[in-house]
């Protein structure tokens, strides 16, 4: 039996995911294929055969895929499910949005957002926004789990897999695509950052977000982010809300300024790998949360910051 | 049309759950419980087709033990006509609760199924598309904006770097994200009158379906703890930390 993992791609590349997924899938010790559905696949389907552990590229191309709808996308992974014991996508809008309907096509329970595979079929996950950490083991012939992909090493590459063709079903004819709405940037997209800089409601305004906020960010060569309370209060674009209801990230560095550090939030960045939280108020959660903490007016500490880095 | 809402009694949002001493589940016992945030936002979607006269009667639907006519009770405040109770004693995991809602909307033919987008507890996020699944519907999941247009569901769905517009034919299931609407606040009056509406218990078992459980929860544990932190009296300090000890800066 093997792995399969769903790839997500966009603009002809592959997203970081698929690299750290094909990593995760080396634990069950199988051949692991991976699943590109879409259109004009060329090149993410060099790009995945070059990876590192990848046995066969599973390519479905065809012009309906062209923004891969749930339904497509999971009558094809059903249509081939019985023969692999483990299917793996990301813990992402994507993910979550196609392998729950796979699974229930192929009658199995989902494991999702899994942050540790203990055991070929025993899983952690985070429940109660990332309060609780549940150990969970899965009876089903076929595991169906969605990773939080950033918590897993990208594999390498310098692989040369087979890339097998395969034919696409109808589409199911049940969703229209009309459109994407994508906020622009010349900012790295924040779920892949190396360096995020978030701001709370305590910015005071969008400008402010601007002014203070993305000159740091930019000279770290990194993105913005914002809590809830911020993006509610009209200060940041939803799109770069981070927290159980917007974005998952995982940056090198992720800087908290003017974040009190509620657990909605901070299900959001706690896998960061170096935090720093700025905040005039001592007894801020986030300080909990923080590798470096400073205590003080962001107003005056992030330009100073902004100013003191090469 | 007919709209099925789907709800779940949570502990309420702003409970900070607790861990059995033993490490074999969360302690729910006494803990305030509430209908799930996300689900208030699917019945008040539920509530604006209705009062636009695009929907005729709106129905909530919960599987759980007795104790969760509650959540039901929120849903008839907010102006549900009716509810069903699909009572299990044991807590049933998504593929099962798509099983039960799916035996439901066969019985009761609703043109438009709505669900939250995940539930705050087990954060499971799958029950909607699961239901979709089983019913051979279309699905539009973590939405933001909602219209009923010529027989179709146009949907606004939140997804990484923005957000997507799709079409889903009727009926479908839809699972709605916070940014959807702003539920209504519930008054007194509200709930007394919420008190006269019918609520239909029926027995899971009726069905005959098999909602056991696929997973089995083997512990709970507390997150994994960060190291100390290191608080910097100053910018200098914080540069020096993060380029010297972190090896974040060049």
């Amino acid at each position: 039996m093997s792995v399969l993992i769903l790839a997500e791609h966009e603009n002809q590349k592959l997203k970081p995911s698929v690299a750290q997924l094909i990593s995760a899938a080396q634990c069950w010790n199988q051949t692991v294929h991976v699943l590109l559905v879409g259109n004009d696949l060329a090149a993410a389907a060099q790009g995945a055969a070059a990876i590192t552990g990848v046995a066969s590229v599973m390519r479905v191309e065809a012009p309906h895929l062209q923004h891969p709808l749930a339904e497509d996308v999971a009558n094809i992974i059903a249509g081939m499910g019985r023969e692999y014991s483990v299917i793996l996508a990301a813990h992402s809008a994507f993910g979550r949005n196609v392998l729950p309907r796979a699974a229930a096509l192929l009658d199995v329970e989902m494991v999702g957002n899994v942050v540790e595979i203990q055991a070929p079929a025993t899983y952690v996950r985070p429940i109660y926004v990332g309060n609780v950490f549940a150990t969970v083991r899965s009876n089903d012939p076929i595991q169906v789990v969605t990773l939080r992909a950033s918590r897993f090493d990208a594999a390498d590459t310098g692989n040369n897999a087979e890339i097998v063709n395969l034919t696409a079903p109808p589409a199911s004819a049940k969703t229209r695509w009309l459109s994407e709405m994508r906020n622009p940037s010349d900012r790295p997209e924040l779920g892949s950052a190396s360096v995020v800089v978030s701001g709370g409601r305590s910015l005071g305004s969008a400008e402010n977000f601007e002014s203070v906020l993305a000159p740091l960010a930019d000279k770290l060569h990194g993105v913005l982010g914002a809590t809830r309370s911020a993006v509610d209060a009209g200060f940041a674009p939803n799109d770069i809300q981070i927290g159980q209801t917007g974005t998952v990230v995982a940056p090198e560095l992720y800087i908290a300024v003017g974040i009190s550090g509620a657990v909605q939030h901070t299900a959001g960045m706690q896998d960061s790998k170096i935090v720093v939280a700025i905040n005039h108020d001592p007894d801020a959660a986030i300080f909990q949360m923080a590798d470096y903490g400073l205590v003080a007016d962001l107003f005056e500490a992030v330009p100073a910051l902004t100013a003191a880095l090469p | 049309m007919k709209l099925l809402v789907a709800v779940k009694r949570v502990v309420d949002h702003n409970i900070k759950v607790h861990i059995k001493p033993d490490g074999s589940d969360v302690e729910l016992a006494g803990a305030r419980m509430s209908i799930n945030p996300f689900d208030e936002n699917a019945v008040e979607a539920a509530m604006r087709l209705k009062e636009s006269g695009v929907a005729t009667e709106v129905v909530a639907v919960t599987v759980g033990p007795a104790a969760a006519q509650d959540v039901l009770r929120h849903a008839l405040a907010m102006g549900a006509d009716r509810a069903i109770l699909l009572e299990s004693s044991k807590a049933v995991q998504p593929l099962g609760v798509a099983r039960l809602l799916k035996a439901l909307v066969e019985r009761e033919q609703p043109g438009l199924v709505l669900l939250g987008k995940q539930s705050i507890d087990d954060d499971t996020c799958q029950t909607g598309q699961m239901l979709a699944a089983l019913l051979d519907y279309g699905q539009g999941t973590f939405i933001s904006a909602l219209e009923i247009e010529n027989g179709e569901a146009v949907v606004t769905r939140e997804i990484e770097g923005g957000t997507e517009k799709i079409a889903v034919t009727l009926p479908a299931v839809l699972t709605a994200d916070l940014r959807l609407n702003e539920p209504r606040y519930v008054k007194l009056p509200n709930l007394m009158m919420a008190k006269k509406k019918p609520i239909q218990t029926i027995s899971a078992s009726e069905f005959g379906i098999d909602v056991s459980p696929r997973l089995a929860l083997v512990k709970v544990a507390d997150p994994p703890a960060r190291r100390a932190c290191v608080m910097v009296d100053n910018v200098q300090e914080l540069v020096e930390k993060l380029r010297s000890e972190a090896g974040v800066l060049p």
